[in-house]
């Protein structure tokens, strides 16, 4: 229904495209330089306020009268069942929204059956009626600009305006995604504190992490908020991912740089951007599929006694993933060294070895760290190959062949759990909050240390 | 003045030679580090994509047990009225299980029913429904119809858990079945089954060293409890700790005796031993008959009949068949009785494999012998589309703006270094924004692909201002001084000169952004694509899954069969991924242009 107004009204934009452009090429009798603005233009400035008040009418009257809806038929179901707690009262509303839509509901009653019907009409009248005002709205806004269209209409500058307007918006979305991104986070975050008595401490600091045992009528307890284990576990794997993204990324970007002979660069550079394309769930796969068993054959072997979802295999694989990343900004900034500062170190005599270890690479330190800082940022908020390799239970160890948890293992595990959203969503969205504010202060410094420490050669 | 011979001896000695020998190694070792590295890097590439591939391989053929069936009217619509409705509500899972019965007479017993049933999928009969909906005519009829076959007869005869190995034997074959036909005595003329019965014994050291690590632990026990006992302060304490190590050292001495008892019986030639569920399976084969040893010498044995036998006496060894299985039947999910059915059915040409084009046109399933890519390849299809038709125009509008009219301003600095930022957020915190703000606030559908691609969209939006701003930096100023100086607007210029030029490079952006978002899985899951859903979506508010978020799901199932079926969806995103890297890195060769 909804797309299908959105369709018409593009339509009607275009029909006043063409009605304007058609009128402009009459007003100017043959002459189009006397015209303002060419045709194309009227028609364009048409167009744009047609279609944009059409749709903008569209999406509020609908979002609006969603809400509206929602909030009558609440009011209906607290009518009719005062003693029920809030989330029955939604379920007998998604009831109700199946039953008028010819789905399947958990339950049939009569209660549901009267929101049911109450549901049809005002779904009804919403629908209707916001795509017939929204129509309506088209078609009065294309005619009013239709008929402004004249010789000395500035209609060229005026569109050009709107159509500036329509980039800064653009251009503003990834503002308010940020903005989206901190509020929804903070929101939750702030109930999630709230209701555990705001003990930060206790959350930051303490060691037991099983949120939703104990959960008494949404009251949480904060003993058992704790989430050390987390970080700990996060910690870990990140620290054994940059233990082997680090030095092979490095030295791949060294050797790439310095030594490869082009017919090397040329195999193992796409090599290395194919290692980067391969999706995270396609790792996770492998670690605990072939990599996870492997460890795990091997320590038995050893004589070792491994977790079969141990640190080590998530943390491992996690490593591969990143060498691309590693490499790849460090060849970047191996090769913003300037020629001739090798050619001022060869011409002293050194190798090119000694050349690298003491003139490049401090250099180029800056960008280096910064690429592992960023590597590490990757690490830190990488979930597919931990939710699938690593461990799920909290436990507080920096054994690498026992099983962690991290932060986003537990942010899968509550949002996809059993237990009411309303309850999972507290937490869950806590530590989505800590992990955007870590990866945040990382990039930033990263970006620092770049800007503070970067040489100028040129 | 410098000294020159001092000079050349500095270059000229022995020290110094070792001294560039020294560095000469650095440099080398350096070089070995490099190449080691990307060594790895490559080994990992290619041990990753290996274990992908070979797994898959697996998933793309089906079986089927195609059996002669009649399709009785009285059963399936028995008042005649070929009415498609009334035809599908007669019951069909009964119906397969009938069939099993009427081609397997002779299994009786409750539990081998059960597993008969298993050779056939539990989808057969639905797909026989299908059928006759479709064609009413044919009930009444006499039909050969393939019935797909389980997951586990698939897997056994792709040789997942193990084979069956013919045995060399020369003697003659005697076969006396019991009274009540359950059992059967074989005996040969040679040692034939002695070969059979050494890997038997194997059998009894291996469990014999498994009982001496116990004893050995119990031993540790034993010496524990007595050093705690001799420690001990108080007399109570003491006895309890001397009872216990008393307890420990009596079970330690039976489990040696048992270890004695099976080493005693595996280094004995010849003898009596009996086949358990942990020891490989020894069958006997006479035509369509089979026996299964329960107990075995080296000239035969006991053995309990699983599909009826005659009575024979002296049959020339060509005419009998003896197997061994390589695998005992507690290590495979596929019992003795059904490697019998299934070989005894493809004795009979029943058993035909084919390539597996359900995989590709079926929506998911819980049965893996039934599940299928299409729904999630449909699925991925919606997701990306709006993807796109979000993160194109957006991006390409924002990287416009900030590259052609945003002026030097606070305001411009804070939206740059907003999208960088955008660009390192952890994928998961989007799904999370999904949740809270499309899903919680606007009240877009759960699990469409319409909250999927607003996610992906704003997800993959920093890479596309990032790409389409470098592509539009890279228009040299002449184009757009020529244009402005014969008169064109600003907003003339960038859409009619500017971005014509930067759009291979705006395009080859997007591409590489889209491959992102569609191998993304952590932000969908949070939005509650992970669901389980059988129906391929019909449009962008249809509950649907996409390609990686069905690989999470399928990775997570303990089928075996499912195993195959994860690799192989991971090899169809792959694809995908592959075409759409190389329709970017095509456009880029092909259009791009260096000014």
């Amino acid at each position: 229904m909804l797309g299908i107004a959105t369709l018409l009204i593009l339509g009607i934009a275009m029909a006043f495209l063409v009605l304007s452009r058609n009128r402009a090429v009459a007003l100017a009798g043959g002459q189009l330089s006397a015209l303002h603005s060419r045709p194309s233009y009227h028609g364009l400035y048409s167009f744009l306020w047609a279609s944009l008040v059409g749709v903008g009418v569209l999406l509020v009257l609908s979002l609006a009268g969603g809400y509206f809806m929602q909030a009558t038929l609440m009011a209906q179901i607290a009518g009719l069942m005062p003693d029920a707690p809030q989330i029955e009262r939604e379920l007998v509303l998604s009831d109700a929204a199946a039953l008028s839509s010819g789905g399947i509901p958990s339950r049939v009653d009569e209660v549901r059956e009267a929101v049911a019907a109450r549901f049809g009409t005002l779904e009804a009248v919403r629908l209707w009626g916001s795509a017939l005002l929204a129509i309506a709205a088209a078609l009065g806004t294309g005619y009013y600009t239709y008929l402004q269209v004249s010789t000395t209409w500035r209609a060229r500058n005026r569109s050009e305006r709107i159509v500036r307007l329509i980039l800064l918006v653009a251009a503003v979305i990834a503002v308010l995604t940020t903005l989206g991104i901190v509020l929804s986070l903070i929101f939750e975050t702030l109930n999630f504190f709230n209701n555990i008595g705001w003990r930060i401490d206790k959350f930051l600091f303490g060691t037991r992490w099983s949120p939703l045992s104990g959960v008494h009528s949404g009251e949480m307890d904060p003993d058992k908020v704790g989430a050390i284990p987390l970080f700990v576990g996060t910690f870990l794997i990140t620290l054994i991912a940059m233990l082997v993204a680090v030095p092979i990324g490095l030295f791949a970007a060294i050797y790439l740089a310095d030594f490869a002979s082009p017919r090397v660069r040329a195999w193992a550079k796409p090599m290395l951007e194919i290692l980067a394309g391969v999706p995270t769930v396609v790792y996770g796969f492998f670690a605990a599929i072939t990599v996870a068993p492997f460890i795990r054959g091997t320590g038995e072997s050893l004589g070792l006694s491994v977790a079969s979802e141990s640190a080590l295999a998530a943390g491992v694989v996690m490593g591969i993933m990143i060498i691309p990343f590693i490499s790849s900004l460090s060849d970047d900034v191996i090769n913003a060294v300037p020629q001739s500062l090798r050619d001022g170190s060869y011409g002293l005599g050194a190798t090119k070895a000694e050349t690298i270890r003491q003139v490049v690479l401090p250099a180029a330190l800056p960008g280096i760290v910064s690429a592992v800082l960023l590597g590490i940022s990757r690490a830190v908020g990488e979930t597919m190959i931990v939710v699938m390799a690593a461990g799920q239970g909290a436990n507080l160890t920096v054994n690498p062949l026992e099983a962690v948890t991290t932060v986003t293992v537990q942010i899968v595990m509550l949002i996809t759990g059993d237990t009411e959203a309303a309850v999972a969503a507290g937490p869950a969205f806590t530590l989505g909050f800590t992990l955007f504010c870590v990866t945040l202060a990382l990039n930033v410094v990263a970006l620092r240390i770049v800007r503070k420490y970067r040489e100028l050669y040129d | 003045m410098v000294d020159m011979a001092e000079l050349s001896a500095m270059h000229g000695s022995q020290a110094s030679a070792q001294r560039m020998k020294k560095r000469r190694s650095a440099e080398l070792r350096l070089q070995i580090y490099g190449i080691l590295a990307i060594t790895l890097a490559g080994a990992a590439l290619v041990a990753l994509l290996w274990s992908v591939v070979f797994k898959a391989a697996g998933a793309l053929t089906e079986t089927y047990v195609t059996l002669p069936v009649t399709l009785s009217a009285q059963e399936l619509d028995p008042d005649g009225t070929g009415d498609p409705a009334v035809i599908g509500r007669a019951d069909y899972g009964g119906f397969v299980k009938d069939l099993l019965k009427e081609t397997f007479p002779s299994v009786t017993d409750r539990k081998a029913r059960r597993e008969m049933y298993d050779v056939v999928s539990a989808g057969a009969g639905f797909e026989l429904r299908s059928k006759l909906q479709d064609d009413p005519s044919l009930i009444g009829e006499q039909i050969d119809y393939p019935f797909l076959a389980s997951d586990v007869t698939d897997l056994y005869l792709k040789g997942s858990f193990g084979r069956l190995l013919p045995q060399p034997h020369s003697g003659n074959l005697s076969v006396i079945p019991s009274e009540d036909g359950k059992t059967a005595q074989i005996l040969t003329s040679s040692n034939d089954f002695a070969a059979a019965l050494s890997k038997v014994k194997l059998e009894l050291i291996d469990q014999a060293r498994g009982l001496r690590r116990q004893a050995a632990m119990q031993d540790a026990g034993v010496r524990e409890f007595e050093r705690r006992a001799a420690n001990a302060t108080s007399d109570e304490v003491r006895t309890e700790n001397a009872n216990q190590a008393i307890s420990r050292a009596t079970e330690r001495d039976r489990l040696i005796a048992l270890a004695e008892e099976l080493e005693g019986r595996a280094a004995s030639a010849g003898g009596t031993e009996q086949l358990t569920r942990t020891a490989p399976t020894v069958l006997v084969r006479v035509d369509q008959g089979w026996v299964k040893l329960t107990e075995i010498n080296a000239t035969g044995g006991v053995g309990r009949v699983v599909l009826p036998i005659e009575q024979t006496d002296a049959l020339p060894a060509d005419d009998w068949k003896m197997y061994l299985t390589d695998l005992p039947e507690n290590a495979r999910k596929i019992s003795d009785n059904q490697i019998v059915l299934i070989e005894d059915l493809m004795a009979r040409g029943a058993v035909e494999t084919v390539f597996n084009t359900r995989f590709f046109s079926a929506g998911d399933s819980r049965e893996p012998e039934l599940a299928g890519l299409w729904g999630a390849i449909v699925g991925s299809f919606w997701t990306m589309l709006v993807t796109f038709l979000l993160a194109f125009p957006i991006g390409v509008g924002a990287a416009i703006y900030l590259e052609e009219f945003a002026p030097k301003n606070k305001l411009t600095d804070f939206i740059e270094v907003n999208i960088n930022n955008l660009a390192a957020v952890p994928s998961i915190v989007f799904g999370l924004l999904g949740l809270a703000v499309f899903l919680g606030f606007f009240g877009v559908p759960r699990s469409s692909p319409l909250a999927g691609g607003i996610v992906l969209a704003l997800m993959t939006l920093p890479t596309i201002i990032i790409a389409s701003r470098a592509a539009i930096r890279a228009v040299p100023p002449s184009i757009r001084d020529a244009a402005l100086g014969i008169g064109a607007s600003r907003l003339q210029t960038s859409f009619h000169h500017v971005l014509p030029l930067a759009m291979p490079g705006i395009l080859t952006g997007t591409i590489i952004g889209m491959a992102q978002a569609l191998g993304e899985t952590a932000p969908l899951i949070m939005i509650g694509m992970v669901a389980f859903i059988v129906d391929i979506p019909t449009g962008v508010t249809d509950s649907a899954t996409v390609l990686p978020v069905q690989v999470f799901r399928w990775s997570d199932f303990p089928e075996r069969a499912f195993e195959a079926r994860t690799a192989a969806a991971i090899c169809v995103l792959l694809v995908f991924l592959v075409i759409m890297n190389a329709l970017a890195v095509f456009l880029r060769k092909r259009f791009e242009r260096r000014w």
